[in-house]
């Protein structure tokens, strides 16, 4: 008996390292007959912790949310193996459609292997994409990598064979292969999970880049907030290096790659590939003029390759599986699949890959299982602070980098952040105005103060203060921010107010004309009353209020007084009865 | 930016100039390292960092205050970082940042009085599914609400009392 503990970022947030603590030491005590190991990130983040147990015939009992005190049902089951024991803890089979409804690809070790150890990779076809890659010419890979119709995962979707080929075609002995992991958006977490799940297949998918466009050094940027993921690619170049898979002389071939990581320093515009270049030379990282490419001109000015880490884990599959088969997924102008992080006000988040033409609501309502507490969806963020929002309509959307750019939304790196009734729209472009606002590198005067003045704008509209002519003044300056950005920080920052602006006007509207905020959600706006047919008089609500602004006896109905409420929402927090209003 | 007098000791920095100071675009990593033996970068060190390098002090301060990783301030013995991340967004963050200002009266990039408490926002800590959520040190802490958020730094302030 096999028994993992999915120990990704998530899992551990939510306690997996206490629980495989105690089932060490549980297992050592009792002198148990099972082998305890980690796996990476399993997807259902809805469920974490989760422990999955798999008997000697290789079927498995997926147990979640699990905490200390279910360990002792655990050791039972293993002592007796009777399912009773743990049929309570079992994954629901509603739940459990979260995975099987997906098509796993970029996934397809996550959750299975323990990523710390070389042999896990190996036993599931490991390095085989290698060996055969370095039995075929260069050219036969960049070949490959076209019948798959692969593009890149980073967001723009890219072809990547004809990056490669560009690299390849390039003059010059000395080129480098760089791997973006510096995933920025906040609200996606794809490209961590898959590091920290299946490095091996990053690692490979890379040499295969490397050999295809003839680089000796091949280099992975990493988020210095991903310890865990940094830990991890560590020890996999290690052992990859150990077995013969990288360093000098690949499997007697003469080919050769050393491998390092540069752990980046927290900017979100080091995900453009020039800022991100600047940056590994140890500069500020701010974008440069294109062209030339870094294929001709990048790292240290010479021929650099750049892709995401998403779209270097599927290359090994497609080279052993072949190009046709990867393009037999998708649609005419999307290929193969895509991995999105599914967050927000869902039922299930997680890591969700799905093959491209699903729409968003095979996503949100068949894997997602639909929105939190029953309230009605109103729109879901695509691609982060760069991307825009669906609004709830568009539902049918397919997911496409066509389709999608056609709503004014792209497809993005993966974020998928789902929002309700609840959620005000011109608070959500403030939210991201704010980040990009901060997060511009000051090259571009347009992006530099554009997206600052975006943000007043978007400030004293939440705020009531907005003014007459504010949309189209808001309009215009996206326009010019756009047209006058040199990277896709700047060109890409206000899309999500003209996405607003688009499906959503009337909520800008009701803020500056009638200084309401229909989600209720922007509270300088709100105005509170208590309900006094549900208000039971228990004085809880007037001891709160901070400015005494409520008033009333013991077990009658309280009053608020308008002119004072500084509208904190502590009365209503504190409520049990559910008996303050807003509106 | 403030000046901290107090003199460091650069000879801790000793072993990390001597591997990375030849090789070209490692500032960086230099100053990330100086990070973790100092718990952010006093100005001496950055001064060091610069004649040892020979890169221009300027340059120097240019790189390290334009990512958001840098310190140039001690933080307090436990370092709050608070998820600002879209997820968290969606799920009432800012509840938590006012709790955390009720409860300790810093805001964004403070530190408490008493050198215990530094808050820090920052974009996403990736764990989403927890939303909202917030580091302490080494610890995650999700599906906070704010009278759970008071509660978890009642009793880190009773550790110490």
């Amino acid at each position: 008996m096999k028994i993992a503990v999915g120990q990704g970022s998530c899992g551990t947030a939510a306690g997996a390292g206490k629980v495989y603590n105690l089932l060490e030491k549980t297992i050592n005590e009792n002198s148990l007959n099972a082998e305890l190991t980690i796996t990476g990130c399993i997807g259902m983040c809805f469920l974490e912790p989760i422990v999955d147990i798999y008997a000697d015939d290789g079927s498995l009992k997926r147990l979640v949310k699990i905490t200390e005190k279910d360990i002792p049902a655990i050791a039972d089951y293993i002592q007796t193996g009777d399912p009773e024991k743990i049929a309570k803890l079992e994954v629901s089979a509603a739940d459990n459609e979260f995975l099987t409804k997906q098509t796993r690809i970029a996934l397809r070790h996550c959750g299975i292997i323990n990523p710390e150890k070389i042999e896990d990779y190996l036993a599931d076809k490991g390095y085989l994409a290698l060996k055969k890659v370095l039995a075929m010419t260069p050219e036969q890979v960049i070949e490959e990598m076209k019948l798959s119709g692969l593009g890149g995962r980073g967001g723009a979707g890219f072809p990547t064979w004809f990056k490669w080929n560009a690299a390849r075609q390039s003059a010059g002995d000395v080129k480098y292969l760089i791997c973006n992991a510096d995933e920025g958006d906040p609200g996606a977490f794809m490209d961590r999970a898959v590091i920290e799940s299946d490095p091996h297949s990053v690692i490979e998918g890379m040499l295969i880049g490397a050999y295809a466009i003839g680089a000796q050094s091949a280099i992975i940027y990493v988020r210095a907030e991903y310890p865990l993921a940094i830990t991890r690619l560590k020890k996999a170049i290690e052992q990859a290096e150990k077995a013969g898979y990288l360093g000098k002389n690949i499997l007697g071939t003469g080919f050769s790659c050393d491998f390092r990581i540069k752990a980046g320093a927290g900017a979100f515009v080091c995900g453009e590939e020039t800022a991100l270049i600047e940056s590994l030379e140890g500069n500020r990282g701010m974008p440069r003029l294109k062209p030339p490419f870094p294929a001709q001109s990048g790292f240290w000015q010479k021929p650099s390759n750049i892709n995401n880490v998403e779209t270097f884990a599927n290359v090994p599959w497609i080279i052993l599986n072949g190009g046709p088969a990867f393009a037999a997924m998708g649609t005419e102008d999307s290929k193969g699949t895509k991995v999105f992080a599914l967050t927000g006000k869902i039922k299930r988040g997680g890591l969700v890959e799905i093959p491209m033409g699903k729409t968003l609501r095979d996503v949100i309502y068949d894997i997602g299982g639909g929105i939190r507490d029953n309230k009605e969806f109103k729109g879901v963020q695509m691609g982060g602070p760069s991307g825009g929002c669906i609004p709830a309509e568009l539902i049918d959307t397919v997911i496409d980098y066509k389709k999608l750019n056609a709503t004014g939304a792209i497809m993005g790196s993966g974020g998928m952040v789902v929002m309700d009734e609840n959620t005000c729209m011109v608070s959500m472009a403030k939210f991201f105005l704010d980040f990009t606002a901060k997060e511009s590198c000051g090259k571009c005067i347009h992006c530099r103060i554009g997206t600052k003045r975006l943000l007043e704008i978007l400030e004293r509209i939440c705020t009531g203060k907005g003014r007459q002519g504010d949309i189209e003044l808001l309009e215009d300056l996206c326009n010019e921010i756009k047209n006058g950005s040199l990277c896709g920080l700047g060109q890409t920052a206000p899309n999500p107010v003209l996405s607003t602006i688009r499906y959503f006007r009337s909520e800008y509207e009701a803020h500056i004309n009638e200084h309401r905020c229909p989600a209720c959600d922007c509270t300088e706006l709100l105005t509170f009353e208590i309900d006094s047919e549900k208000c039971t008089g228990c004085t809880l609500c007037k001891k709160k209020c901070p400015v005494d602004a409520i008033t009333g006896e013991v077990k009658k109905p309280h009053l608020i007084d308008f002119e004072k409420c500084i509208k904190c929402g502590k009365c209503r927090q504190v409520c049990r009865f559910d008996a303050v209003k807003v509106f | 930016m403030s000046c901290n007098c107090t003199a460091s000791d650069l000879s801790l920095m000793n072993d990390v100039l001597e591997k990375y100071k030849a090789i070209p675009g490692s500032l960086i990593t230099v100053l990330q390292n100086a990070q973790v033996l100092y718990g952010f970068l006093p100005q001496d060190v950055i001064r060091h960092i610069s004649t040892q390098m020979s890169i221009p002090p300027a340059k120097v301060f240019g790189v390290a205050t334009f990512y958001t990783q840098f310190r140039f301030a001690p933080v307090g013995k436990y370092l709050i970082l608070l998820c600002q991340g879209t997820a968290c967004h969606v799920n009432n963050s800012q509840k938590i940042e006012q709790a955390i200002n009720e409860e300790l009266g810093i805001f964004d990039g403070e530190t408490t009085e008493d050198g215990l408490f530094t808050l820090k926002n920052v974009a996403c800590l990736g764990c989403c599914s927890l939303s909202p959520v917030m580091m302490i040190n080494e610890d995650t802490y999700g599906t906070l609400t704010p009278e759970k958020t008071k509660k978890i730094l009642k009793e880190l302030r009773e550790v110490q009392a």
